[in-house]
């Protein structure tokens, strides 16, 4: 296959930045109205069927109501390598309490049917392929799914991914890490979909005090490179934090905090209020930042 | 593709057919790209090869002999030898890998080196390695391992390695490649990862297949030099890989050598019962790689069992899986009691008691010897010693020490 498939999504002719291969994605829309509004984007994670995958509608459905921007749903894994104690934790508690990508897909629909909030999967490829990865794209097209970000899968290895991908109109997320050299950080560049999340520190997911030192030089390379928007992610928790990292990117991801947060407040029927309300602070510490 | 082009398998991608590959989060492809640069240096490298075999001849003790079996021998009627891996220093052929990649690390100028350990064996072979090559040694282990093989925890505390439990998943193998992965992702500009078997993303299969084709390589020579000719079948037990693509390796474009790797059939043919990846897994990807994999409907990675510590894995190296494929090799489960009952064979008919891994190859020798002619000549890889597994098959049979 040609290493390239579907790599017209260039700069367009104003500058700006396109996802050309996914007109109508709601990925896209939200950047275009961010830029406009001169926003930065905030992204929550949480992971998928934790603790109920109707908690998870619950969560997703109040979280974008507290103006959150764009949400990563995890797809709990048994074997999340790249990911920390707690959301290796929170996969667990998904799985113990019999959460499937089928069950994952149904409540996709569940929250499309109630929101129009970016959806983006946040995943290990085994279990996309034991779905099987034809029907996992347009499964997850059909329920509203706008964007995928597959943890263990390069894009040399994902050439098939990539294609069928964006043919079903699913805009994949490529990560770029500060190990990265710059002949790759234009690979990957070239690859991204959506936006393209910089995994601003060496290590697995998690809540960490500081931020690293180099983040803003780290950035300032990655969006000479980049055409789709820049968002960080891995290790960002305060909305302190949140804000200091938005002054650098067009978006922050947060996720470890918020899994902590679902971990502790599980049982409280007023969970998804809880943590969309920590959401919402953290979102409007990014909104505040003006780009 | 045939078994002809087998010697320049994988290709640039680290490919055996469809599996191998490099599944890994981004932030570790360029320290991939490193090692892979270093090691193909390294591999032509005359003064790194001559380092290499040095210190497996003087402080390793290679060669390791091929010893006739004469009592197996006379049992089965078939000319058995046994590949002495279980006289290599440490107790197990880990250490030819474990020698090898702590070189590369000097190179390489990371001075922290971490591992992953099942039974120990490559927890042991590391930690000696690092303190041979002035290394800092980091062990990951799963708890329940641990438990199964507390002697070898103790040894690599008195060998200055530090051991890290796993409490995470099953608490075995695959939880502490989890573990040493994300403290190599965290740590990976002053960090090399020792990876112990076959297995993982591109190029530890190939280079962990090439320090370990030192057993292949001796046998070969050593059966030449005992029989005049080549060996008829070739028998080892299989966890992640590494003993037995070891022996194989130099011996896949002999076409007339017949290649068989023991699985652990564990207690039963149920998912959770046994670790054989050949007779219940699938195609998937795992831990950096493509290959077999012992998983669920849904793509979740299923917890094995064995009563070896070290073939309690739940994937296993894209080499064999491609061998497989190509009906070059042939892979056969072997059951805890068979396992029991190999170890208690060798013992009292050839005076070696072997690891609980390498009584999987004892197990099924009974059934694989019909596989052959009488007379013909068989190559079995005794791949450690018992030492370690004493006090956990007393245990398994009732027994108080």
């Amino acid at each position: 296959m040609k290493a390239h498939v579907g790599a017209s999504a260039r700069k367009t002719e104003d500058g700006g930045r396109s996802t050309s291969d996914v007109p109508t994605n709601r990925i896209a829309s939200c950047f275009t109205r961010l830029r406009a509004a001169r926003k930065k984007a905030f992204i929550a994670y949480i992971c998928a069927g934790d603790p109920t995958l109707d908690a998870t509608v619950e969560l997703v459905v109040e979280m974008a109501k507290a103006g959150v921007d764009i949400i990563e749903l995890g797809i709990p894994y048994s074997d999340p390598m790249a990911d920390g104690p707690a959301n290796q934790a929170a996969c667990e508690r998904a799985l113990a309490a019999g959460a499937t990508v089928r069950g994952v897909l149904d409540a996709v629909r569940r929250i499309r049917a109630r929101s129009d909030v970016p959806l983006l999967f946040f995943t290990y490829i085994n279990p996309v392929l034991a779905y099987g990865l034809e029907r996992f794209a347009a499964d997850a097209a059909a329920a509203g799914v706008d964007g995928i970000l597959p943890l263990d899968l390069p894009p040399e290895e994902g050439r098939e991914f990539l294609r069928v991908m964006r043919a079903a109109g699913i805009a994949n997320v490529c990560l770029s890490a500060p190990t990265t050299p710059l002949a790759r950080k234009r690979m990957l560049a070239r690859e991204s979909r959506g936006f393209l999340y910089y995994v601003c520190r060496l290590g697995v997911t998690g809540e960490r005090a500081e931020l690293p030192s180099d983040l803003g030089a780290q950035v300032r390379a990655l969006k000479a490179v980049a055409t789709a928007p820049v968002c960080i992610g891995f290790g960002i928790s305060t909305p302190e934090q949140a804000a200091l990292a938005a002054g650098f990117g067009e978006g922050v991801i947060v996720g470890s905090h918020l899994v902590r947060l679902i971990e502790r407040e599980g049982r409280d029927p007023r969970l998804a209020h809880i943590v969309a309300e920590r959401a919402g602070e953290l979102a409007a510490a990014v909104h505040a930042v003006k780009g | 593709m045939g078994v002809a082009r087998s010697s320049q398998l994988p290709d640039a991608a680290g490919r055996f057919g469809r599996y191998g590959g490099r599944y890994v989060p981004e932030t570790l492809i360029p320290a991939l790209d490193e090692i892979t640069a270093a090691y193909a240096k390294a591999r032509t490298d005359r003064a790194f090869q001559t380092r290499f075999t040095t210190i497996l001849k003087d402080f390793v003790g290679r060669p390791t002999p091929l010893t006739f079996a004469a009592n197996l021998s006379k049992r089965y009627g078939r000319r058995i030898y046994l590949k002495r891996e279980d006289l290599c220093h440490t107790g197990a052929h880990k250490i030819n890998n474990a020698i090898g990649q702590g070189l590369l690390a000097l190179r390489l100028k990371k001075k922290r080196i971490i591992a992953e350990t099942g039974a120990g064996q490559h927890g042991v072979a590391t930690a000696t390695a690092c303190a041979l090559l002035g290394l800092k040694c980091h062990v990951y282990m799963g708890t329940e391992d641990m438990r199964r093989q507390q002697p070898n925890v103790f040894r690599m505390r008195l060998l200055g390695a530090e051991v890290i439990g796993v409490d995470s998943g099953t608490r075995t193998l695959k939880d502490a490649v989890n573990e040493a992965l994300r403290d190599w992702v965290t740590n990976v500009e002053t960090t090399h990862y020792i990876l112990g078997s076959a297995l993982g993303p591109h190029p530890y299969p190939m280079m962990v297949r090439d320090f370990q084709s030192v057993i292949g390589r001796e046998a070969r020579k050593q059966i030449l030099a005992a029989e005049g000719r080549l060996p008829d079948l070739l028998l080892a037990c299989v966890g992640g890989g590494s003993n037995s693509i070891g022996l194989f390796h130099p011996f896949i474009r002999d076409t007339t050598v017949r290649m068989v790797g023991a699985e652990a059939g564990g207690t039963g043919s149920e998912l959770g019962q046994h670790a054989a990846r050949f007779d219940g897994g699938s195609y998937g990807i795992f831990q950096g790689m493509a290959s077999y994999v012992l998983q669920n409907s849904d793509g979740q990675v299923v917890g094995t069992h064995s009563v070896s510590a070290g073939l309690d894995y739940a994937s296993i190296g894209p080499e064999h899986a491609w061998l497989r494929d190509e009906r070059r090799a042939d892979y056969v489960r072997c059951s805890d009691d068979q396992a029991l009952a190999g170890l208690h064979l060798l013992a009292e008919t050839e005076g070696i008691i072997p690891a609980l891994e390498s009584a999987h190859a004892i197990g099924v020798l009974p059934e694989v010897v019909k596989r052959v002619r009488k007379g013909a000549i068989i190559v079995v890889n005794v791949s450690g010693r018992g030492d370690k597994d004493v006090a956990e098959v007393a245990r398994k049979e009732g027994v108080e020490l």
